[in-house]
């Protein structure tokens, strides 16, 4: 509340900064979301519409482990658990982070096992139907844990925010800034390496890499691992505190969550890591600017209107551009 | 007649024919016969459970009657034209707000103004609603529908697979969105607003000419019971649409969208426009997806925003993939099989929480797979809403449905169709191999 009474008398240039610092922290969590995306649909040609509950499932791990110090039903502790009822510290909070990251993947890997691999050779659409039905599979185990007031995620920065001149800066802001930066340098760093190429090579034709002696089923394992890991990363930092959950998994947005990043990677193009990263810029900009100065006509425009502004920026950019901004063109034969 | 060998065909017309067989012709006859008789409570059913009978199983029956209209739209733009939407509940909400705006209780027409908000014509509370007859707000539901759909179809043609899907998810969020936006049409976002009953006017005099929203006689011949009037009025649409829909796809135009959907270039090189007939294809589709909504929206009553998101469209696709992909009966089988379990789930579980006390195997299974009360660890919780680990058989059905989409996609991409046909293909040459 505090925080909006300031906004409404900020000044120009101050509104300006602290816009543009909210535009940049969403579109880091849409380009997280969008990357993952963008890994599987270029390692495993499969269109991942089980992000949003896999990267709620993500958030929902973090949860377990930092607030409740352990899952149900094991006989055992989280040992990196903070003491109950306080907040952790940042190293804490960060080794349970890289914690959830590998349950995540490994919770990838499982349902890349189960349902994608013996779909590997049929259509298209029918390896995404089979993600939406993981999706609708999954979607009801993270709506109950979460309570209708939602999960904390114990983020050790909680709300505060830093004063840059007139404008207030909150660190989970910040926070959001480093991850995606890091996550597209690792991105950056596995695009080049041997099993990147490998994935490049699959996404071009499996028959043919793997006749090259490339384990397509390995390049698979990897695609979906990370792809979880980065969804899982996205949801998480979603939960931080100045994000509309305010420091929560809530049960209202992030069971949509990759949803409002589809417009993302259909800006991009589905197969363009450099896509999903100008994409989820792109989109969060728009999404965060129009929210903030289109706000005297929210009357008109009806209340939350700006996040559907990403789905007119999308069916737009489809209209002129079908593939996407970086997208491969679908070469059509007869 | 009987004995000759029932797939020689000499003709086109033969081969063309709705129920080609004698065989089909009959069986049809006796599907249509005992699903009359047994919503009129047959008296050879009165050995059964009351399946049909009472008003437990006439409802989540009916209730799938308009679904199954708007499943076959789907089936015509997915399954023959090869365009896929996921946007069906877009065109269903569509055809259904035509239809309360039209038909439904309101303020006059002022209210069906738009941002009236600015031009100061009226309060926020008003809501639009004409009050017309339904021979009135059902063609035009669809009709609307449809003009939609020709409207965004020209975007829809320059999108290609994926892109598409995606697009058309688009199109459901910011329907959800315009819902949000004209709480004049949408009533509000939580709760809704009531839709026109089923009812026969000729104008808006007080009294209906068929009621169906009462018990009383039918044309003074029948008793009929509320439910068994909806039942039959809604049946009677279905099996209209199914037949038209059934006579577009074995005709010029179903042809044509049938080669589009095989594969476009060629078609085109044909002599198959493929901009008119994906066009075509979409405009047929949402045609039905308007009347469908209308239907669905009206049985119910009461519908928000909410009702119209993307796990309707989620639905559809469920539907046409479970059933059998590109078939009319693929897709009753389908709509049948998605929208009835979760209510023999929900069945299922209240009859073992009946059972819970008694003896045998039926006990032991149930204290296993149901929680009572604390210290009790079953996977299924008997109470509605309660967060935490059993969960309420409300989710666990979500959980069922998505299973079964995975399976299905995984061991019988051709669905309950596919399965039907590897059993018909066995007892065609039984006892011989083929």
């Amino acid at each position: 509340m505090s925080d909006f009474l300031f906004l409404a008398q900020a000044s120009a240039g101050t509104t300006f900064i602290q816009t543009l610092m909210k535009a940049l922290a969403l579109g880091s969590v849409y380009v997280m979301m969008g990357l993952g995306f963008v890994i599987i649909f270029k390692g495993t040609q499969v269109l991942n519409f089980a992000a949003s509950a896999l990267s709620m499932a993500g958030a929902m791990f973090m949860s377990i482990l930092v607030a409740d110090g352990g899952f149900p039903f094991l006989p055992f502790d989280n040992p990196l658990a903070p003491e109950a009822g306080t907040t952790p510290s940042i190293p804490t909070w960060m080794i349970n982070l890289a914690l959830t990251l590998v349950l995540a993947a490994i919770l990838g890997l499982i349902i890349e096992r189960l349902a994608i691999r013996p779909m590997i050779g049929q259509p298209l659409f029918a390896m995404a139907v089979i993600t939406l039905g993981v999706e609708i599979a999954i979607r009801p185990f993270n709506i109950d844990a979460t309570a209708l007031t939602g999960r904390s995620l114990g983020v050790p920065w909680g709300a505060e925010s830093w004063n840059l001149g007139d404008a207030l800066i909150p660190k989970s802001y910040v926070a959001a800034i480093i991850f995606a930066v890091v996550s597209v340098a690792i991105v950056a760093v596995f695009y080049r390496s041997r099993f990147g190429v490998a994935m490049r090579a699959v996404a071009f034709d499996q028959e043919a890499a793997m006749a090259q002696g490339i384990n397509v089923a390995r390049v698979f394992q990897i695609a979906w691992g990370l792809g979880i890991a980065l969804a899982a990363l996205a949801g998480v930092v979603y939960g931080m505190a100045p994000f509309p959950p305010g420091g929560n998994v809530s049960q209202e947005i992030h069971p949509v969550l990759a949803f409002r990043v589809l417009p993302v990677i259909v800006l991009g193009g589905l197969d363009s890591v450099l896509g999903a990263m100008y994409g989820g810029f792109l989109i969060a900009i728009a999404e965060v600017f129009a929210g903030q100065y289109l706000s005297q006509y929210s009357g008109t425009l009806g209340p939350g209107y700006s996040t559907i502004v990403p789905y007119i920026v999308m069916l737009i950019v489809l209209i002129v551009r079908p593939y996407g901004l970086f997208g491969t063109p679908e070469i059509r034969r007869v | 007649m009987a004995f000759r060998r029932p797939l020689l065909r000499t003709s086109y017309e033969q081969d063309a024919a709705i129920l080609p067989t004698w065989t089909q012709k009959g069986a049809m006859f006796f599907y249509l016969l005992a699903f009359a008789l047994t919503a009129l409570g047959a008296p050879y059913l009165s050995g059964i459970p009351s399946f049909f009978l009472g008003s437990t199983w006439i409802n989540p029956v009916t209730n799938m009657l308009p679904l199954a209209i708007a499943a076959v739209g789907f089936t015509i733009l997915v399954g023959v034209t090869g365009q896929v939407s996921i946007g069906h509940a877009f065109f269903m909400g569509v055809g259904a707000y035509i239809a309360v705006s039209l038909g439904g209780t309101g303020d006059g027409w002022q209210a069906c103004v738009p941002f009236h908000d600015e031009l100061g014509i009226l309060e926020t509370s008003s809501q639009c609603g004409l009050g017309l007859p339904m021979w009135i707000w059902l063609p035009a539901s669809g009709i609307g529908a449809t003009l939609v759909g020709m409207l965004v179809s020209p975007a829809a043609v320059k999108v290609r697979g994926l892109y598409l899907a995606i697009a058309t998810i688009g199109l459901v969020f910011i329907g959800l969105h315009l819902g949000r936006m004209f709480p004049e049409y949408a009533g509000d976002f939580e709760s809704g607003r009531k839709w026109p009953p089923l009812q026969f006017r000729f104008w808006k005099e007080e009294t209906a000419f068929v009621d169906m929203a009462e018990d009383g006689k039918w044309f003074g011949l029948i008793h009929l019971s509320e439910e068994q009037k909806q039942f039959f009025f809604l049946l009677f649409m279905l099996v209209i649409m199914t037949v038209v829909a059934k006579n577009i796809i074995r005709s010029r135009t179903g042809r044509a969208l049938q080669a589009i959907r095989d594969r476009d270039i060629a078609a085109e090189v044909m002599g198959v426009p493929e901009f008119k007939y994906k066009l075509i294809g979409f405009a047929i589709s949402s045609f039905y997806a308007g009347i469908g909504g209308a239907l669905w929206a009206s049985y119910n009553g009461r519908m928000a925003p909410v009702n119209w998101s993307l796990f309707l469209s989620v639905d559809f696709i469920a539907i046409l993939l479970i059933g059998g992909a590109g078939t009319l009966a693929g897709t009753f089988l389908g709509t049948v099989f998605v929208e009835l379990t979760p209510e023999v789930v929900k069945k299922f579980t209240e009859w073992m929480g009946d059972q819970i006390t008694g003896d045998g195997i039926v006990a032991v299974i149930a204290n296993f797979m149901l929680t009572e009360g604390s210290g009790d660890f079953g996977p299924i919780s008997l109470s509605p809403s309660s967060p935490g680990w059993p969960m309420s058989v409300f989710l666990w059905n979500f959980v069922i449905f998505g299973v079964l989409i995975v399976l299905f996609m995984i061991f019988e991409p051709l669905g309950l169709y596919g399965i039907w046909l590897r059993i018909r293909n066995y007892w065609k040459g039984w006892p011989f191999s083929y």
